[in-house]
């Protein structure tokens, strides 16, 4: 049924287990039927699926945002959780340093929210509205924000999709630099299968309820150029229901294949 | 400095086709923002209530208004002198203005915690809000007599009137404005694991800043509306009764001395809650600019 080619590696107790994770919205049917997952610490997960296979009620599942939400399973998250939505979701009467400062008890909060602030490339806006951000800054700001927590896992929904394309390839350069730093275990739900490779140790793509693909992503370099990066990204898109010749022809118009950009 | 705008913009974008155009072409299109008010000009407000004093003074000079109608406004000025040397008129108004500021104290005071309390949860709510809504179909003037039996007629009575005159307005807008607070921030606080304090302090307040202040422009002036009615219950003194014995004597000038301090007071009030407005939510990007 499933292929597990990823998994935990180490015996090491993971920083997420879920198991036998149920969900469901309505008596039609279940949205996660069975879910078993296993996130190591400091691991980079992406998820993918369709739409409406769950990977949205997962990571709500995850970040204990669910409460209304009719299921049983069993779900094990650190303590220290932080979420980056689709939306920056600043309080729009708060200035920047303390929007990212907001809920973290700390003596040095401040000190600890201007550091933040400077990671992600906003040093000197502390004082800034959030309407006088862009797309970009206002999402780099939620960064800061999930990251002064020095958060063990961060669930992440979708946290790119608004963005122009350009952005988002910066934004993608960031949130690595950033995991690299403090190495949180990341969840990183998306519907880019790019973003995903680009970003993700491991790739899980959900259908029918639980996890259907598991791939452990083994490339030397993150770029769409890189050997095999065209290869992962068919089977994935292959995973999701889409046929390789739309993969090539439809999917990704005027982008080289990265198949054929490297000849072995 | 639009000026300079335009002539860069005109480097970029030439308003006119190139085609058409004889050469390099200005571009005069409006920088503004073309739909909404406008930029603000300085002391804009005065200009209504100055017209206002204008057509009065015209038409009680030109006689299209009788003094019988409407006293003159100079006639007004002089019975303001001779009130205030003769008969302590900046007593009374002291008198009113601290009724009126300690039921508005109060209104607001209570208006916000109900509205909190009834706005954050289900058991306020069930408690708190059918009797607001009962209370606002009441028509203050029939309570009054209740009032008089339970405050007496003194001090406590009209403060305790205004007090609940007032307390309608902050409510209603202060709860209205609440639960229109976007959910997504109370998703966002529980991921922060904000407590509920923090919360109503951080989110709700802030959030319900805007109803509050729509509903403290409307109390500030029942507040003083409510003097003249409180006021003409075994009142010394106050504005209200001043226009009360005013009345019984048939001095019209007096009467319209009070209408006027009314006037004014409410004016200056609402000036002054809307300065507070634009200081208070500087973070909102609106039409107001």
């Amino acid at each position: 049924m499933a292929t597990h080619p990823g998994g935990l590696t180490s015996t090491e107790a993971p920083a997420v287990r879920v198991r036998d994770l149920h969900r469901s919205f309505n008596r039609s049917g279940g949205v996660l039927e069975g879910l078993d997952l296993d996130v190591a610490p400091g691991e980079f997960v992406a998820v993918l699926g369709r739409s409406g296979t769950g990977k949205s009620t997962l990571l709500r599942a995850l970040a204990g945002l669910d409460r209304d939400v009719d299921g049983y399973g069993e779900i094990e998250v650190p303590v220290a959780v932080s979420v980056v939505f689709q939306d920056s979701r600043l309080l729009p009467w708060k200035r920047l340093l303390d929007n990212v400062t907001f809920g973290l008890r700390a003596p040095d909060a401040d000190e600890r929210g201007r550091r933040a602030l400077a990671e992600v490339g906003l040093a000197g806006r502390e004082r800034a509205w959030p309407y006088e951000l862009s797309g970009g800054e206002a999402q780099r700001a939620s960064l800061a924000r999930s990251l002064v927590r020095e958060p063990q896992l961060l669930l992440a929904d979708e946290p790119f999709g608004a963005l122009d394309a350009l952005t988002r390839i910066k934004m993608h350069e960031l949130l690595r630099r950033l995991c690299e730093v403090h190495r949180p275990a990341v969840l990183l739900v998306t519907h880019d299968v790019d973003e995903a490779i680009v970003l993700a140790d491991r790739i899980v793509v959900l259908d029918g309820g639980t996890v259907q693909t598991d791939v452990r992503v083994e490339l030397t370099q993150r770029s769409p150029v890189a050997p095999g990066f065209g290869e992962l990204r068919d089977f994935l898109l292959g995973r999701l229901g889409v046929q390789e010749h739309l993969g090539a022809d439809f999917i990704a118009p005027g982008r080289r294949r990265a198949t054929s950009a490297t000849p072995s | 400095m639009t000026a300079a705008t335009a002539a860069t913009r005109a480097d970029v974008a030439p308003a006119v086709p190139p085609s058409r155009a004889g050469g390099p072409h200005p571009d005069v299109r409006v920088v503004r923002r073309r739909l909404g008010p406008g930029p603000r000009t300085r002391l804009s407000f005065w200009v209504g209530p100055l017209l206002l004093l204008a057509v009065w003074a015209v038409g009680s000079w030109a006689g299209f208004i009788s003094p019988a109608v409407l006293t003159a406004p100079w006639d007004v000025a002089k019975e303001f002198q001779n009130q205030w040397v003769d008969h302590d008129l900046l007593g009374n108004i002291g008198t009113s203005l601290r009724r009126s500021v300690l039921g508005l104290t109060l209104g607001v005071l209570g208006g916000v915690v109900l509205a909190v309390a009834s706005g954050l949860s289900r058991v306020g709510e069930a408690l708190i809000d059918g009797p607001i809504q009962i209370k606002r179909s009441i028509p203050t003037l029939a309570l009054i007599p209740l009032f008089v039996a339970w405050f007496g007629i003194g001090e406590s009575m009209k403060v305790t009137t205004i007090a609940l005159i007032t307390l309608i307005p902050i409510y209603v807008n202060t709860h209205n404005a609440l639960r229109g607070i976007d959910g997504r921030y109370a998703e966002l606080a529980e991921t922060l694991d904000v407590g509920r304090v923090e919360f109503v302090r951080n989110v709700v307040l802030p959030g319900a800043l805007p109803g509050f202040l729509l509903g403290l422009r409307f109390a500030v002036t029942v507040s003083l509306l409510g003097l003249v009615v409180v006021e003409q219950f075994n009142s010394e003194s106050g504005i209200g009764h001043v226009m009360t014995l005013a009345q019984q004597y048939g001095q019209t000038s007096v009467i319209v001395v009070g209408l006027v301090i009314y006037g004014v007071f409410g004016f200056l009030a609402d000036t002054a809650v809307r300065l507070i407005e634009r200081r208070a939510l500087s973070w909102r990007r609106t039409l107001e600019g």
